[in-house]
């Protein structure tokens, strides 16, 4: 590990505002010349806008990017890389139809009178890719290798390119172990050519595997920088899912109420390739956390109760009764409401007001023919709005021109207007400013209360911690701990969701 | 168009548009606005603009639902030729008038469905799973004909294309109950939100529990069945099918239609009164020239710059700058 002299790259009090947010708060980090610095954080942590910034895709409007310790000022992320920042990212973005050989030269291929030098192309790539460990055809299709063997090329690419900095966006994501590891002995070796590496990825184990320091983000903010001999898993899921943490003593409370008959319940749901089978059964005016780090299988696991992605196998019952739920209007027949994670793409219609946006799926249920007329609309989008406090001038307006915060209760009054038996939350309070967060965690305590049944996925763990009756643990797309009682806390999640992670791979 | 809005719609730089085309018209032709009454019917140029932009107006009906769901139908002109075709070649083979139109508008919901199933089923893109048929269906509506103009004089067929009911020309009264029909069923039952919902955020609308895969289904064979309707018009106006000419290049007119009407080729929003006041504004261009003694090339032209004006008044940052102007005078 490498820790003296001067940092390759630097960031130095970084700050990024989108509209009203602060995508990152001044934030300092430093890579150093043969040093694999991973950065963590959950989604929204401001992750890729760090990274944007640092290969010149945002500019940032406060502080300053060093290069070799001169500050520098990337105008596109090609200028990034004539000054020797390279990316990977996790989608291979070469082209699969041309040979291993011209994607690696593109754009700066040797050429004599202005000929293409085929021979010399195939050659030099030959070589370049021995110095890897990667003996291929190098004039074959790149699109006929593996993910793993494109992931190499992309980043000899890279690396032929810049030479000073490799970010690694997600590399692993669709690799398998032997592929990681192969990937990992690439990595190695540009580590001991000098090369600073950012590696940016969910899997803890890689983490610990491969990196020597690790900079957590939360909320655009700096959350620390540490050496990982220094720390355990445990640490490091700490410092990116809790917030000021007072450990130990979590709303308890909720964990005692009283629970009703069973409400729904899951048996052996699974999907081959996204979450491992799992049973659940939820009882009336139950809250259950669901808690994992990004990538765990969580948000997969709600997709598949509500039938946004088939189940393989497994059964859904309510209130006794087999279900059968294999798309997501069946799902709303039964009684199921999902606030997804990703409210924009998922969860409003931008276009349509208000008022549309929250009766919508009351009106999917009730079918083409019983339209709800404009006074019941009225009444319906004017009661909800009220119950959960929604903030806008007039229901007619569209929806897009509401803030994030007042959008998501749009969506929960959306499944409220349905009756709902059973409703689950995505990430419910992420990225909405804290009067509409508060809001929401107080609804999420009134439902309870009246008797429905709740799935809510968060990351932020005080929270999950106030409101859960029962808390499932996911890690690697498999459900691994159910917590009740005295186990609701903090320390417990945390060390659940860190268990055998470096045994893993 | 919403309850109470009345006033803010006539405001709508389409009206503003027609008007000034109909204004430019009766410039060029004073007798442009004369109507009389001959032998049981009206007659006049304004009815001609009607009589002559129905087929259009009603493929602009099918095509704006079409659009609303974020798709596009390329092959409503074709679809007219098929159906003239197939009408043609049975009333002259013997069988009664009424067989052959239902026939005819059978087969149009036929290729609707078929448009629907690519685009639903097999997840093919809307403009090519349509470019499809708009090749094909020539062919088809050829094979039908057997290459040749079929012509017949089933009164029934003609009465269609050129008879009149209380004075009215038939394919204005046959637009005129399609666009009504067609706007009550839409904003009287749920499928007018549910489509743009649809159109609006597909994935959305999966999450909110809304069938797409029926409602595409429904809006591309409703396109197929006003195709037939149209196509079914143009045959009785000739008292033939002609597979190669009938219905050539409709279909861009009816989209053309639609984006006049202020429906967005992004989906979401839409107004079938208003796409059919589109096909109305294209007609009344069409007819001025004719009239005026333009040659007819200088049509597409002059089509082109008043359609290129319109689009410039309907984009939100004219209109905003424009209300901003007039608010400034108000206030003065």
């Amino acid at each position: 590990m490498v820790e003296a002299g001067q940092p390759v790259v630097q960031a130095r009090g970084i700050v990024k505002v989108f509209g009203q947010h602060r995508a990152l708060d001044g934030v300092d980090f430093a890579v150093h010349p043969g040093e694999v610095h991973a950065l963590l954080g959950e989604n929204g942590a401001g992750k890729s806008t760090l990274i944007k910034i640092l290969t010149g895709a945002y500019q940032p409007d406060g502080g300053e990017v060093l290069l070799d310790g001169a500050p520098v000022r990337f105008s596109d992320p090609l200028d990034a890389q004539r000054h020797g920042i390279g990316t990977v990212y996790q989608e291979v973005n070469l082209l699969p139809n041309r040979s291993v050989a011209e994607n690696l030269f593109l754009g700066h291929q040797p050429t004599r009178f202005g000929m293409v030098q085929r021979k010399v192309i195939e050659a030099r790539a030959r070589e370049l890719l021995a110095g890897y460990g990667l003996e291929i055809d190098v004039r074959a299709e790149l699109g006929s290798y593996s993910v793993a063997v494109q992931q190499i090329v992309a980043i000899a690419r890279a690396v032929e390119l810049s030479g000073k900095v490799l970010v690694l966006d997600e590399p692993t994501a669709s690799l398998d172990r032997n592929e990681v590891a192969k990937m990992f002995e690439v990595v190695a070796r540009l580590k001991a050519r000098g090369l600073g590496i950012i590696f940016i990825t969910h899997f803890l184990d890689q983490v610990f595997e491969i990196a020597d320091r690790v900079t957590i983000l939360r909320n655009g903010k700096l959350i620390g920088t540490k050496a990982l001999a220094d720390v355990t898993a445990t640490d490091v899921v700490r410092m990116m899912l809790g917030k000021d943490l007072a450990f130990d003593h979590g709303g308890v409370g909720a964990a005692e109420a009283v629970q009703g008959p069973v409400r729904v319940e899951f048996q052996a749901l699974g999907r081959a390739g996204k979450v491992a089978p799992f049973s659940l059964a939820l009882h009336e005016g139950e809250v259950v956390g669901v808690a994992g780090l990004l990538g765990s299988g969580r948000t997969e696991m709600a997709r598949l109760m509500f039938g946004v992605d088939a189940a393989d196998g497994g059964a859904i019952s309510v209130a006794g009764r087999r279900v059968s739920i294999r798309n997501p209007a069946q799902a709303v027949t039964a009684g199921f409401g999902f606030c997804p994670e990703d409210r924009k793409l998922d969860g409003i219609f931008g276009e349509l007001s208000v008022r549309e946006n929250i009766i919508i799926a009351l009106q999917a249920k009730l079918g083409w023919f019983r339209a709800l007329n404009r006074d019941e609309q009225n009444e319906i989008a004017g009661n909800y709005a009220e119950a959960l406090d929604i903030r806008a001038a007039d229901h007619e307006m569209p929806v897009k021109l509401l803030s994030g915060g007042n959008q998501q209760k749009v969506i929960l009054a959306r499944w409220l207007a349905i009756d709902p038996n059973f409703l689950i939350l995505d990430e419910p309070t992420r990225g909405i400013d804290v009067g509409a967060h508060a809001e929401i965690v107080r609804t999420i305590n009134r439902l309870r209360e009246e008797g429905l049944a709740l799935l809510v996925i968060s990351s932020e763990l005080d929270e999950v911690v106030a409101y859960s009756n029962r808390i499932v643990v996911m890690r690697d797309r498999a459900m691994v701990a159910e917590l009740s009682g005295a186990d609701i806390a903090p320390s417990v999640i945390v060390a659940a969701i860190a268990d055998n992670t470096g045994a893993q791979a | 168009m919403r309850r109470g809005n009345w006033r803010a719609a006539l405001l709508r730089p389409q009206f503003a548009a027609l008007a000034a085309v109909l204004l430019i018209n009766w410039l060029l032709f004073p007798g442009f606005f004369d109507i009389t009454w001959q032998e049981g019917r009206l007659f006049g140029s304004v009815i001609d603009v009607l009589n002559r932009g129905a087929p259009v107006a009603i493929l602009a009906i099918g095509m704006t639902a079409v659009i609303a769901t974020k798709g596009v139908d390329l092959s409503v002109g074709a679809v007219m030729a098929i159906a003239g075709a197939v009408a043609a070649v049975l009333v002259t083979g013997g069988a009664s008038a009424l067989v052959a139109v239902a026939a005819a508008l059978a087969v149009g919901v036929l290729c609707g469905l078929w448009n629907g199933v690519l685009v639903t089923y097999l997840e093919i893109q809307p403009i090519i799973a349509t470019l499809v048929l708009m090749v094909a269906g020539r062919g088809l509506a050829q094979l039908v004909t057997e290459g040749s103009i079929v012509t017949f004089s089933d009164p029934v067929l003609i009465f269609i294309g050129t008879g009149s009911l209380l004075g009215v020309p038939m394919p204005i009264v046959i637009a005129a109950v399609l666009a009504i029909v067609a706007t009550l069923i839409v904003r009287k039952t749920a499928l007018g939100l549910l489509i743009e919902a649809v159109g609006v955020n597909r994935s959305a609308a999966r999450f909110a529990g809304i069938s797409s895969g029926l409602l595409l289904l429904l809006v591309y064979t409703f396109a197929g069945f006003c195709a037939a309707t149209s196509g079914l018009i143009v045959a009785g106006d000739i008292r033939g099918a002609d597979a190669n000419n009938a219905g050539l290049w409709l279909e861009l007119d009816a989209i053309l239609a639609v984006v006049i009407g202020g429906t967005s080729l992004l989906g979401g929003r839409f107004s079938i009164p208003m796409s059919v006041v589109g096909a109305l504004i294209i007609q009344a261009m069409n007819t001025g020239i004719l009239i005026s003694g333009f040659s007819p090339e200088f049509n597409l032209v002059v089509k082109s710059g008043v359609i290129i004006l319109i689009l410039v008044l309907q984009a939100p940052m004219v209109a905003q700058a424009l209300r901003k102007r007039f608010m400034e005078r108000i206030s003065q």
